[in-house]
């Protein structure tokens, strides 16, 4: 017999989350736009505030106490990281503005060696951060852009992956799962076929870490992409991983203090890594804040947390299913707790705005992913993505208030 | 719940369900797109002036929530007959009723009409946009720009 899993106790995981008791237009707080950004655990929250209050220095720069101790906690922030995953070497963990600064930064270090005719593999799938980037410096170099299918239930073509691998392939990058449709993509196996193209290969992790331990070892990707406040952490931090045969043969992105060795008026020599890649002085507080996200959620139980947000995700899937004229888009079996949906003849900002006068917070437009969107002929979703702190009663009170739709929009 | 019924009001709803003058205006003179690039919504303005520059008709397609297909429909009845001038007064005072920051000018019903049932959407600052996006396109087309974004506006 399989042991059903502990539950998770969320009340007290809730507790741990000051905004969570709020309320928005005079109804209880149902925060549903977690794809867009995740709220903050007090344990962050106290750990960027005590170090403002106690520990504020500049790091890399001084010889007195603070500044050694700001220094040291950045660089603990940065093992803490490498741990959660699983990175060999902490150097391998750049601290960036985001998940967009982390994927420019490889379109521009790594960018630089591709020549005219080379191919970059996404997909269809991607969020507006993994294509742009890749289309500027197509532009630039002469490069080819080549977009992988999705299915009719949201998922990465597979076939359609495989068939645009060849040798000219040298770059592909994906997400790991979709900020639009919640798809869990096979990211392992995608890398696997890339790599046996010869090509290297980005993973866009923006989604990644809110719902899923990543391995980036055992995934076997060159570059995994994330943003800090997708993770629980604060907003302006995020990590670009890259194995470190590769960024220490890529040049430095942006150029300034802390990341050179030696300036003369002739020529710069540049430091090692990670610094060759964290130009100036980085968002410290930003990335020791970061570190007590990782933390706090390995101090949640995994086999908890994951019961938990399935049970969401199966509970709204089922609910949103029975509403008449809603239909719920991608489908595929492999999801985190992201539910996109439109419903007939209604546009999905009038869903937005009436579940907002319930306090039901969620996401209404195209979510950066107008390639996908128009793929499936359509400009936008209403969209309710869950984390670990929702309930299942937010899920009926998700329901009711799509219930008000019908009373003004049948 | 009263701001909900305030914004959603029945005219508001009834131009959503059944808008007039969609389509595609056949002959025209002047054709803009307005485009929100925020939700991606395009919504194409269609106008045919006469020699004088009168204006003798107006449509509109594309795509839109029901804000702004309620605000098109009613432009299109309340911008009919209207010279150069007029049209841009009109609209002016259509704009700033939308975005005054204080207590927004009257609209005086009997001229206004339908278009005063816009009134509800000013405390829905997320939504202004989709309201004044048609008006915005119109007066681009008839200013010879094809193209308009909420952005620029
Ligand atoms: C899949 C995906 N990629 C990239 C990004 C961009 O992240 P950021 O805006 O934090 O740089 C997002 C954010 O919505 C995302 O969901």
């Amino acid at each position: 017999m399989v042991e059903a899993p502990p539950i998770m106790d969320v009340d007290t995981v809730r507790a741990q989350f000051p905004i969570l008791s709020r309320s928005v237009n005079g109804k209880p707080l149902v925060y549903l736009d977690n794809a867009a950004t995740t709220q903050k655990p007090q344990a962050v929250i106290d750990t960027v505030s005590h170090f403002y209050a106690h520990e504020n220095a500049n790091i890399h720069r001084g010889v007195h106490y603070l500044s050694m101790n700001a220094t040291d906690a950045y660089d603990r922030a940065r093992a803490t990281i490498a741990r959660a995953l699983n990175a060999e070497f902490e150097q391998e963990i750049i601290f960036t503005r985001g998940t967009t600064e982390s994927i420019n930064l490889v379109a521009h270090s790594f960018g630089a060696r591709l020549q005219p005719g080379d191919e970059i593999l996404i997909t269809k799938l991607e969020h507006h951060a993994n294509i742009v980037p890749w289309q500027i410096l197509a532009e630039e170099r002469g490069l080819t852009l080549r977009w992988a299918d999705v299915t009719p239930s949201g998922e990465v073509d597979l076939d359609s992956f495989q068939s645009l691998l060849s040798e000219k392939t040298k770059l592909a990058a994906f997400n790991h799962v979709s900020n639009a449709l919640g798809t869990i993509n096979p990211v392992k196996e995608m890398t696997r076929l890339a790599k046996a193209a010869g090509a290297t290969v980005l993973v866009d992790g923006a989604q990644g870490p809110p719902h899923l331990l990543v391995d980036v070892r055992d995934i076997g990707c060159d570059f995994y992409a994330l943003s800090g406040h997708k993770v629980f952490g604060p907003d302006g931090i995020g990590v670009l991983y890259g194995r470190h045969e590769l960024l220490e043969t890529m040049p430095p992105y942006q150029g300034g203090g802390d990341m050179i060795e030696r300036v003369t008026m002739e020529k710069t020599t540049f430091r090692g890594l990670p610094e060759r890649f964290e130009a100036g002085t980085p968002n410290i507080s930003g990335a020791i804040g970061l570190g007590a996200a990782f933390d706090y959620l390995q101090s949640l139980g995994w086999e908890e947390f994951h019961a938990h947000e399935q049970a969401l995700l199966k509970r709204a899937t089922e609910r949103l299913s029975e509403i008449k004229g809603l239909t719920i888009h991608g489908t595929a079996p492999e999801k985190v707790a992201v539910v996109s949906f439109t419903m007939d003849g209604i546009h999905p900002h009038d869903i937005g705005t009436i579940l907002d006068t319930r306090g039901v917070a969620i996401r209404a437009g195209h979510h950066c992913t107008q390639p996908l969107m128009t793929h499936f002929g359509f400009t936008g979703t209403a969209r309710a993505s869950f984390a670990f702190y929702n309930t299942l009663a937010e899920v009926d009170q998700l329901v009711e208030a799509i219930q008000v739709v019908h009373q003004y929009f049948s | 719940m009263d701001d909900l019924a305030d914004l959603y009001q029945e005219i508001i709803l009834a131009h959503n369900k059944r808008p007039h003058n969609e389509g595609i205006l056949d002959p025209r003179t002047h054709d803009a797109e307005g485009y929100n690039p925020l939700c991606g919504d395009r919504l194409v303005i269609h106008a045919r002036q006469d020699p004088a520059g009168k204006l003798e008709a107006v449509q509109f397609s594309g795509e839109g929530c029901a804000i702004s297909r309620a605000s098109a429909s009613m432009m299109t009845d309340a911008v009919k007959g209207l010279s150069g001038d007029e049209l841009r007064k009109k609209a002016q005072q259509i704009l700033e009723y939308l975005t005054a920051r204080e207590a927004p000018p009257a609209l005086d019903l009997a001229e206004y009409g339908d278009l005063a049932a816009l009134s509800g959407v000013r405390k829905f600052p997320a939504r202004i946009k989709c309201a004044t996006l048609a008006w915005h396109t119109l007066l681009a087309a008839l200013a010879g720009k094809e193209q308009v974004s909420t952005e620029e506006a």
